[in-house]
């Protein structure tokens, strides 16, 4: 294993002291692992939280700040966050309007999120919880812990972080949240494992001409392996797989994701590749991403997701944004 | 069974848990994400120093300080299942002083309940509830034919493993296993492994202490 740290027990907590050197727009709490804006709880506006386990920078800490979260809960690496740290952040951005919890459906991050609901509710504080579950590679719901949630987490937080901050109340909030995951779809695939710093070794083996395709995002393999083609093939291949799900008609707003390890000159490649397969049928990228947004430690491959906009989604995700990753308008 | 019996199961689990932390993190790897076996010795450490702390006086007192600093610390699904368990156990034991056999198979059936209802896993799902459930009906027929401590809490620790065992030819429907379909056949669960050490150190620790 070669990294880039000092000790693999405490990789997380150094990088948090490395966030709060860089971004004065942060609180960290690097103890108790909480980011908060600098700026505290905003009075009357639902407080948006999310977490998860590291190792997927930026998200979520790289997306606290304006028009976006008020506070991720960083966990281990690649494990759920606890739910002390849950409750620490929920209380931290309630501003007396409530807190949505953006969740991605984890078992892990399901089960400690819940658990941090019900003790926000004894102290009084209103939270909603919204499932993210857009990873269409894991097909049949009843007989998995359901879809993973991925891609679609970071339009989520951007769009309904957009609409906390013109004041829309809780529920409101978090029915642009549901309708945000219901209107995307995303896919991924590796080209190669990632390393888990406390395990010191891949944690899994491909071959140098194999794919695993259906990757989520914590190096767990994906539902198939299969020989390497080209980038059009592999495009095809995650697209096919959306498409089947969800119509990709009309305007879409589109992210290529690396999963940390991808050079940005394979995304921009990727993303020529994505456009092409949607506008052959009849869809237009009308907003996207391209970069390193939802990672997975240092992993090759890409993660594409679609989501199908309306006006107030477009007018959303447009609306200013100013956090360390997502930066515009304002 | 008393306080201390108690105390000398977890940390005995704990020692356990950390000699195996490696290998339940490869099984981990292989149907999962690689990290139940580092997480869980970071949970029982944590554990340790707690129980150092608090001198809790009942056995419900120790295992609801373990499940309570499982939940603080562990994160994952592990976390709060593991959490739930202990917690349960120690809310059915009560304040008993001592712990007679009828005493803990109604508190492993509590926390049984506990990790069902919460992960809403069944048998056969490849989780921990297929060691868990195997173990405690074990233990409470061994317990209800009149069985000895020891007989009972070797049944309890031998039905554990055995249900670990069967977790290998299952196909995974909950938890990140559940993804890989039936890929994740041939593999065994590393939670129902866990599930199985900390058990098989119930009984260890239960017999020596006599």
């Amino acid at each position: 294993m070669k990294k880039l740290i000092n000790n693999p027990e405490t990789v997380v907590t150094q990088a948090l002291e490395g966030v709060a050197a860089a971004h004065p727009s942060l609180s960290v709490d690097v103890e108790n692992k909480v980011i908060t804006r600098a700026s505290g709880a905003t009075p009357g506006k639902v407080g948006l939280v999310s977490g998860g386990g590291s190792g997927h920078e930026p998200l979520h800490g790289g997306f606290v700040g304006y028009g976006m979260l008020d506070a991720a809960c960083p966990g281990e690496v690649f494990t759920s966050p606890v739910p002390d740290q849950m409750l620490a952040a929920t209380k931290a951005v309630d501003g007396g309007a409530g807190v949505l919890h953006v969740v991605k459906n984890y078992t892990g991050d399901v089960l400690n999120f819940q658990m941090a609901a019900e003790l926000a509710g004894d102290e009084g504080i209103e939270v909603v919880s919204v499932v993210v579950d857009d990873d269409v590679a894991v097909q049949d719901s009843l007989y998995t812990a359901g879809r993973r949630g991925t891609g679609a987490t970071v339009f989520l937080e951007k769009i309904a972080g957009a609409l906390a901050e013109e004041g829309a109340d809780l529920a409101v909030v978090a029915a642009i949240a549901r309708e945000v995951n219901e209107r995307s779809r995303s896919f991924g695939v590796a080209l190669s494992s990632c390393i888990v710093p406390a395990a010191g070794k891949p944690t899994f083996e491909l071959g140098e001409a194999e794919v695993e395709l259906g990757i989520g995002i914590h190096g767990e393999p994906g539902r198939t392996r299969a020989a390497l083609t080209g980038a059009t093939e592999l495009a095809a291949v995650a697209l096919d797989a959306i498409s089947a799900d969800m119509p990709v008609t009309g305007d879409l707003l589109v992210m290529v994701n690396g999963m940390g390890g991808t050079p940005l000159i394979e995304l921009y490649l990727m993303f020529n590749e994505v456009r092409k397969y949607l506008e052959a049928r009849g869809g237009r990228v009308a907003r996207n991403l391209v970069g390193n947004y939802i990672t997975s430690l240092e992993m090759q491959g890409f993660s594409v997701t679609v989501c199908r906009l309306t006006d107030t989604l477009t007018r959303l995700w447009d609306a200013p944004v100013d956090t360390p990753a997502l930066r515009w308008g304002r | 069974m008393d306080a201390e019996v108690f105390r000398a199961w977890i940390v005995s689990a704990a020692g356990v848990i950390e000699a195996n932390r490696d290998h339940l993190t490869q099984l981990d790897a292989a149907i999962g994400d690689a990290d139940h076996g580092i997480n869980l010795t970071r949970g029982f450490t944590a554990v340790l120093g707690a129980l150092g702390t608090s001198v809790p006086t009942t056995p419900g007192a120790i295992l609801t300080v373990t499940g309570n600093t499982l939940i603080s610390k562990v994160g994952g699904a592990s976390g709060p299942l593991y959490g739930t368990a202990f917690r349960r156990a120690g809310k059915a034991l009560g304040d008993a002083a001592d712990v007679d056999l009828p005493a803990l198979s109604a508190a492993l059936d509590a926390a049984l309940a506990g990790v069902k209802q919460l992960g809403a896993a069944r048998e056969g799902d490849k989780t921990m509830v297929d060691a868990l459930a195997a173990a405690t009906r074990a233990f409470g027929k061994a317990v209800a034919d009149g069985a000895s401590q020891d007989e009972a809490l070797a049944c309890l620790a031998e039905a554990a493993a055995a249900g670990a065992t069967a977790t290998i030819s299952m196909q995974a429907l909950k938890g990140r296993a559940s993804y890989l379909g039936p890929r994740s056949v041939g593999h065994e669960d590393p939670g129902a492994v866990s599930t199985a050490l900390i058990l098989g150190a119930l009984r260890d620790t239960a017999r020596a202490a006599r």
